[in-house]
């Protein structure tokens, strides 16, 4: 290597750029944030002539390890249980990483810093390694493992799921609306600084303790690529705060990423963690306490609080209100048991709940066998067609939820429920922060000031419109979850793969027409919607109908 | 002897559970392919299965469309971002309501999705590629140092060293930032982004490869003046063409437009005029065997892997079942904008053939070799040269 030190040479390159003189650049995304010039250092001085043989060699631990899982016959150990939901997880990934890449230049223009920009291009091509990786892991467990459905259509089925459109905001929250909104405070502020630990620490540790040890190889390989990201999105966040008019900005758009994040990543990451485990030693992190250290301790009590200083209005109010959803109202379980109960609707098998798993549920989160015990009971009697239907449409006291307009989980914390009417439609929310966010953040004008370049929540938000008085059997087909006889389905409610144990379109043709709750909400008189909200904030927890009036 | 009693380890018991391809027979259990694209050839190549639909589209299985909009409504990758069309696009998205289902179109659904990298870059092969040229650059670079070959050089070999080729620097940058890093954010399918932005990865890692170099021989020879090349691209009248054009193709909206003005007319035209008729003609008379390795990386990088996918993607278009003529009077258009710029650039650049000591062949000769090659990529293309380029 050259004997200049990184210093001298990320000095040097700082030489390349220059004003334009004769032309201005393109400006195709716009910011209702202003920026001064400043010169914001990049703290991690990257050089491409260092960088990529860095990565090159992260590339061979990668790959090195790819090779010794097979020949090492890494999923004769391997859980199902743990796989099927990486069917779901790996579907998800590579369209935010890629979406990341996507936004480096929504930040170029609007942020006058050329030494950021050699960091946000660096994050660019770094994302795109990780796009690429990550469809390459999927591969390997579509070639490798013993059920490839799932895996094998997964980027049509992500597209149309309704956990995969969860996910999906995970990418367009990045891509779209106001640059800095977008690609600064919810895509680094937020997503990769918060919420990364979780997704590429947190659940690859259980991953190996499912006898997968490639998810964490790749995985820590992406996160090491993640501190450079934060630094740019720091220096960015420093330079917003330098503005005393963007601080309105900034707090509003904290508080819609943080919620967003909480909602989205704390749903799937937290089902994946808990329920899609099968080490339940009574030492090991639950997500609780893995939320505990990772987000609230080292993210936010680490990273924003010290930014008050500077003029940040951080959301402690919605910090803890997440801490409250995970602890407790049970939202990881209640989002877990919705899945299972959507079963039928997804392109992955989920596994029952055992005594094993209900002893370490209770031990972890005491209170929860009284909750949720007696419904995992009848998903386990439920798993195997019997002349019964699938849970969804037996009686086992669980009222099928509404879906939140904005995050799209649905609101299963059924107190929390609010209703709107939002250009001419009633839309149910999930919590009073997503309402905030829908009725109130995403519009052109907010707390009486002119916000022209805020995006917009757009698109059919629920799925089950789309599907309002179909058989279910045309539906699973329509969408595509049917194996390659054309007659079992690809999700099942257990992981027993005899043909004679699994759902196939002959037990959903004998169900009943599904409705959209929202077109049925539609529906109703001003009068009857009132009575349905009353009703609907009394049931819960995991899912019970309101108790009959006394 | 005492023996220390440590508590058991808590670790998680790996358990056998036979979860290997082939344990069992059932529905699916040997559909090892992804199923939701047709591959270009015969069979699903690696690149494709890592590259293809990570981007959606909701004229495919997006079914209930983007989630996330701009301040206009629009989400995702509008299709008008450029004047461009590929067979399909006119065709509506599926209209989506209640009971609609959630079918799209049959793939690709448009021509856009046709596109596949020639170079089948993705993470893997990028770092080999990339790696290996910073390896080599800096071996080259070492060695020349260690052998003194830089006190080789003609004196004004070093003056042309210092201005003209660190001049480069700023364009190889500006474009790599600006137009291409920009462009991937653009265009209707992942493999065109993808592979934009690896053309934007090899264009800033030759302005870095070009600043490192400079600062190399700002400490090796006396008297380098390694800060030469920013007054030179600041007012150089030789190099104001070259940076008009360069700061023209960063104010372009339509992000093909960009690509192919970049890639197709202005390198042919300006970089490779400068690069290959000019430096590496002259570097070797006057004592320089360096120089033409550092700038022929990123030449080779631009010849065989960017103008490569450049033609692939703008071939697809201009034999379009549906648009072929619609896309070639678009592009005639950019050709009669972008064709004289880039040659008043160059002529602009005639001044700078005459700096070293031992002269390289001359401009003339050089810019109708420009022309020529220009040419030929239009051939390739199916499109005809513009009357501009006799100018």
């Amino acid at each position: 290597m050259t004997r200049q030190s990184v210093a001298m040479a990320h000095e040097k390159i700082q030489e390349l750029a220059w004003e334009p003189l004769y032309h201005t650049p393109v400006s195709q995304y716009g910011t209702d944030y202003t920026f001064q010039k400043a010169k914001k250092k990049d703290p991690l001085k990257q050089v491409l002539r260092s960088y990529f043989p860095m990565q090159e060699e992260k590339d061979h631990r990668v790959y090195g390890a790819a090779d010794g899982a097979i020949r090492g016959n890494m999923f004769r150990q391997v859980q199902e249980r743990w796989l099927e939901w990486q069917k779901l997880f790996l579907s998800i990934i590579p369209l935010p990483e890629i979406s990341a890449a996507r936004a480096m230049p929504l930040l170029f223009n609007n942020v006058p810093n050329p030494e950021l920009h050699n960091g946000q291009a660096i994050q660019m091509i770094d994302e795109v390694r990780h796009s690429t990786i990550q469809q390459n892991l999927k591969r390997l467990y579509m070639n490798n493992y013993i059920d490839p459905a799932g895996f094998n259509s997964s980027l049509r089925n992500f597209q149309n799921d309704y956990c995969g459109t969860i996910g999906r905001q995970f990418a367009e929250g990045f891509i779209t609306g106001d640059a800095i909104t977008a690609a600064s405070i919810y895509l680094t502020i937020v997503a990769e600084t918060a919420f990364t630990n979780t997704l590429f620490v947190a659940m690859p540790a259980e991953a190996a303790a499912n006898g997968d040890y490639l998810l964490p190889t790749v995985f820590h390989s992406v996160q090491s690529d993640e501190s450079r990201h934060i630094s740019n999105g720091y220096a960015t966040l420093l330079m917003a705060l330098a503005d005393e008019g963007n601080h309105q900005l900034l707090e509003r758009d904290l508080r819609y990423a943080w919620w967003n994040n909480h909602r989205v990543v704390d749903a799937a990451i937290g089902t994946f963690i808990e329920y899609g485990t099968k080490d339940r030693r009574k030492d090991r992190e639950s997500y609780a306490e893995m939320w505990r250290r990772w987000i609230y301790d080292d993210y936010y009590r680490s990273y924003l609080v010290p930014l008050e200083k500077y003029g940040l209005v951080i959301p402690h109010d919605l910090i803890e209100e997440s801490w409250n959803q995970i602890w407790n109202k049970g939202y990881v379980h209640e989002v877990a048991q919705f899945f299972a109960t959507g079963w039928l609707a997804n392109y992955w098998r989920i596994d029952p709940m055992t005594d094993k798993d209900f002893e370490w549920f209770e031990y972890k989160y005491p209170g929860w066998y009284d909750k949720y015990g007696a419904w995992w009971e009848n998903y386990s009697r439920l798993s195997t067609p019997n002349g019964h239907h699938p849970i969804v449409a037996e009686d086992v006291d669980y009222q099928y939820p509404h879906r939140c307009w904005t995050c799209m989980v649905p609101c299963l914390v059924r107190e929390d429920m609010v209703m709107a009417e939002v250009d001419g439609q009633m839309r149910t929310y999930c919590h009073e922060a997503c309402r905030w966010t829908d009725v109130e953040a995403f519009r052109p004008t907010y707390q009486g000031r002119e916000t022209p370049n805020m995006g917009q929540l757009i698109g059919k938000r629920e799925w089950e419109t789309l599907y309002h008085g179909w058989n279910w059997a045309d539906v699973v087909s329509d969408m595509g979850y049917v194996r390659d006889d054309g007659f079992t389905l690809v999700a099942q409610p257990h992981l027993n793969l005899d043909p004679k144990k699994m759902w196939n379109l002959d037990h959903m043709r004998r169900m009943g027409p599904l409705l959209s709750p929202n077109v049925v909400l539609n529906e109703m008189t001003p009068e009857e919607q009132q009575a349905f909200h009353a009703d609907y904030i009394r049931g819960g927890p995991a899912g019970r109908p309101a108790p009959a009036e006394a | 002897m005492t023996t220390e009693v440590t508590a058991e380890r808590s670790s998680p018991k790996p358990e056998f559970t036979d979860a290997e391809a082939g344990a069992k027979v059932f529905p699916d259990s040997t559909a090892r392919r992804y199923n939701y694209y047709t591959p270009a050839k015969r069979k699903q190549s690696h690149y494709e299965d890592v590259t293809v639909e990570v981007q959606p589209d909701p004229r495919h299985y997006l079914a209930q469309g983007w989630l996330y909009g701009f301040a206009d409504g629009r989400g995702g990758y509008p299709l008008t971002w450029t004047a461009l069309k590929a067979w399909g696009v006119d065709r509506a998205e599926p209209e989506r309501y209640p009971g609609s289902g959630g079918k799209g179109y049959e793939w690709p659904a448009h021509g856009w999705h046709e596109f596949r990298d020639p170079n089948e870059e993705w993470e893997l092969t990028f770092y080999r590629n990339n790696s290996n040229v910073v390896r080599q650059i800096n071996q080259n670079v070492e060695t020349a140092r260690q052998t003194k070959a830089f006190e080789q050089w003609n004196p004004n070999w070093v003056t042309f060293v210092e201005r003209n080729v660190g001049a480069w620097m700023h364009v190889e940058h500006g474009l790599g930032l600006y137009v291409f890093a920009n462009a991937q954010r653009r265009a209707p399918t992942n493999m065109h982004n993808n592979a934009i932005s690896v053309n934007s990865m090899h264009r800033i890692r030759f302005a870095q490869d070009l600043a490192l170099y400079n600062l190399t021989l700002s400490e090796e020879i006396p008297d380098f003046d390694g800060k030469a090349h920013v007054e030179t691209w600041a007012e150089d009248p030789a190099w104001q063409g070259v940076r008009r054009v360069a700061e023209q193709l960063t104010a372009v909206d339509d992000w093909a437009e960009a690509v192919f003005a970049a890639n197709v007319v202005f390198e042919p035209l300006v970089g490779e005029l400068f690069r290959s008729q000019l430096v590496q003609q002259a570097a070797p008379g006057n004592g320089d065997f360096v120089t033409p390795t550092v700038v022929g990386a990123g030449e080779f990088d631009y010849a065989s892997r960017d103008l490569r996918y450049t033609k692939a993607m703008f071939e697809l278009l201009t034999n379009d079942k549906e648009f072929a003529d619609h896309n070639k009077a678009v592009i005639g258009g950019w050709l009669e904008e972008w064709v004289p710029r880039c040659l008043v650039a160059a002529r602009e650049l005639q001044p700078i053939w005459s700096q070293p000591d031992a002269k390289p062949p001359r401009f003339e000769d050089g810019l109708d070799r420009a022309k020529s090659r220009f040419s030929g990529i239009l051939s390739d293309l199916d499109l005809t040269d513009p009357k501009e380029l006799t100018q």
